[in-house]
């Protein structure tokens, strides 16, 4: 297991891989932390959807780590598409083969994979956690917000849970991005399919029916990033998104080691 | 102790209602380099990927160095495989792409600069894979089959896209392997380089066998062959014709009649041609040769 964990991180430390995806989260993290500062007095609201944040919020203990929770869900849309297009390449290039013959135990490259994908996604979202604190700190005070309670021991707690919250939805919209590179084997099929319904299917279906929204995977995965949401409680996305990806990755773990290997 | 590289029992893979490989039975003993042949599509890759588990046979049995197929973890320690051309991830060098597969198979690093030296490029393994030309491409996938130190190596077409020089370097690679006890099973569409390599031959036809042993033995099979060209084109049928009447089995291939027949009836012929009025521009006997076996006895014309 160890070896495949060693084997794949090779993969993933490739400069492009790597400088691009903590470029493109860091981007997300800059633009989305910021806009909560410089748009805290906008009439069009300075969070997700229209919605205000205002300064009350961020005074509070949690106000660190507004920018980094609102920010979760671009950063799992990040890992969606680095863990499909690393799982589906496999196919599209041939290497699974190679991959199996080096190491027959399917579970265990599976497994491996998903561990070094999953340091990978850590390294990303501690990276992002830094950053959006760091630039939160600093457009505090312009946008005369308190920072008082922050770094209290309350304060550090919230950090710790948001960053928990955080990696666990990062990591189950990985995982997600890992079934679908498993289900569609190509890499442009996994990520078109998982971001065009995260970002557009389900916000159309929650718009047509917001009843949805308690019962969608992408809205699940999302409201666990943020502590849950008013209308989504955390106990219930926890629960529900779990469901959703134990038994998507049961349906491609059985597919991955049953079916053969003809490309 | 075993004394079978591979050994084949009954095998079987269906796709749908085709039978891609059908119920083949062969044996391949340690030691030697043994060439897989048959035409495209009679199951060649579809009988390695089974013995490299990485396809579920249908029915039947395989054994690779005495362990079962259906349980590559015991053997695949032990084999080195190229199927289906080298497969590699485009971004990473040549040498980050063994380095993923030493890592792997917990294959000592050192190898992997050791194995681009051997199959020459040891000067090339920092570029990447997607600058490599098809033969570099295909030293890289031997060096990858290599990382074990395999007792079996099995290769897909391991000469395609490589240059006179670099197919006379592989066959002496492979050569050599099989003289330090590697079994080398390797398939290749170049029959003449097999002929000159290969100890041993399984031939396919359709999902069969059609022949499997040693070399010796199956050219010892086939008869001689007379190769008669005509001057003028339109006489080939005429030949043919001529060599059927005669209960001598002739078809025209390449522009010229392969007639299977002993080297004295080449005179006969001669005459006979000349007499129908037909002007010979070659007459010779040939001795059989893969090639000619290969199409003989897979009907392939």
């Amino acid at each position: 297991m160890l070896n495949v964990v060693k084997a794949e991180i090779r993969k993933l430390r490739r400069p492009t891989l790597f400088f691009g995806t903590i470029g493109s989260a860091l981007f997300f993290t800059g633009l989305i932390t910021s806009f909560i500062y410089l748009m805290i007095d906008s009439p069009q609201g300075n969070g997700d959807r229209g919605r205000t944040i205002g300064r009350e919020v961020l005074e509070l203990s949690s106000g660190s780590v507004n920018g980094f929770a609102s920010v979760g869900n671009f950063l799992g849309i990040i890992a969606l598409c680095v863990f499909a297009a690393q799982t589906a390449q496999e196919y599209t290039y041939g290497t699974l083969r190679n991959l199996l013959i080096r190491q027959p135990g399917r579970m265990k490259i599976l497994i491996g994979k998903l561990i070094s994908m999953k340091l990978f996604a850590l390294v990303m979202i501690s990276i992002a956690a830094v950053v959006s604190i760091a630039i939160s700190y600093f457009l505090a005070p312009g946008a005369k917000v308190s920072t008082d309670l922050w770094f209290t021991s309350e304060g550090f707690q919230e950090i710790f849970t948001t960053y928990i919250n955080v990696s666990i939805s990062v990591f189950a919209f990985g995982i997600v991005g890992m079934i679908l590179g498993l289900l569609l084997r190509s890499p442009i099929s996994a990520i078109s399919f998982g971001v065009l319904w995260l970002l557009i299917v389900e916000n159309l279906l929650i718009a047509v029916k917001s009843s949805l929204q308690s019962w969608l995977p992408g809205a699940q995965l999302s409201a666990i990033a943020s502590g849950g949401l008013p209308d989504l409680t955390y106990k219930h996305a926890l629960t529900v998104g779990g469901i959703y990806v134990v038994v998507g990755a049961a349906i491609a773990s059985v597919l991955f080691v049953r079916r053969d290997v003809a490309n | 102790m075993q004394n079978t590289a591979i050994s084949v029992s009954d095998l079987s893979k269906k796709y749908d209602d085709r039978l891609a490989v059908s119920h083949i039975n062969f044996e391949v003993p340690l030691g030697i380099v043994c060439g897989f042949v048959g035409p495209n599509g009679s199951g060649k890759t579809t009988t390695m990927r089974m013995l490299l588990g990485l396809i579920t046979p249908t029915t039947g049995q395989g054994h690779i160095l005495g362990e079962p197929i259906e349980h590559p973890e015991k053997y695949l320690s032990r084999v080195g495989a190229m199927i289906e051309g080298p497969a590699f991830y485009p971004a990473l060098s040549g040498y980050e792409n063994l380095m993923v597969l030493a890592k792997l198979g917990g294959f000592p690093i050192d190898r992997v600069q050791e194995l681009l030296d051997k199959v020459g490029l040891g000067d090339r393994g920092k570029s990447k894979f997607k600058t490599y030309s098809l033969g570099m491409k295909q030293r890289l996938g031997i060096a990858a089959a290599l990382l074990p130190n395999p007792k079996l190596l099995m290769l897909d077409e391991p000469t395609n896209g490589l240059d006179p020089e670099g197919i006379q370097e592989v066959r002496a690679l492979l050569r050599d392997l099989a003289n330090d006890g590697t079994t080398v099973f390797v398939s290749s569409h170049l029959l003449s380089e097999l002929e000159i390599i290969s100890d041993y031959i399984v031939m396919l036809r359709k999902g069969e066998i059609v022949f499997a042993g040693p070399i010796g033995e199956l050219m010892a099979q086939q008869q001689p062959t007379i190769i008669a060209k005509s001057l003028n084109h339109s006489d080939l049928a005429r030949i043919v014709e001529i060599s059927e009447k005669a209960g001598h089995h002739a078809v025209i291939r390449n522009d010229s009649v392969h007639i299977l027949a002993e080297m004295d009836w080449a005179p006969v012929l001669n005459k006979a041609a000349f007499d129908a009025g037909i002007t010979l521009a070659q007459l010779a006997p040939q001795l059989p040769n893969l090639e000619e076996t290969f199409f003989e006895m897979t009907g392939d014309k």
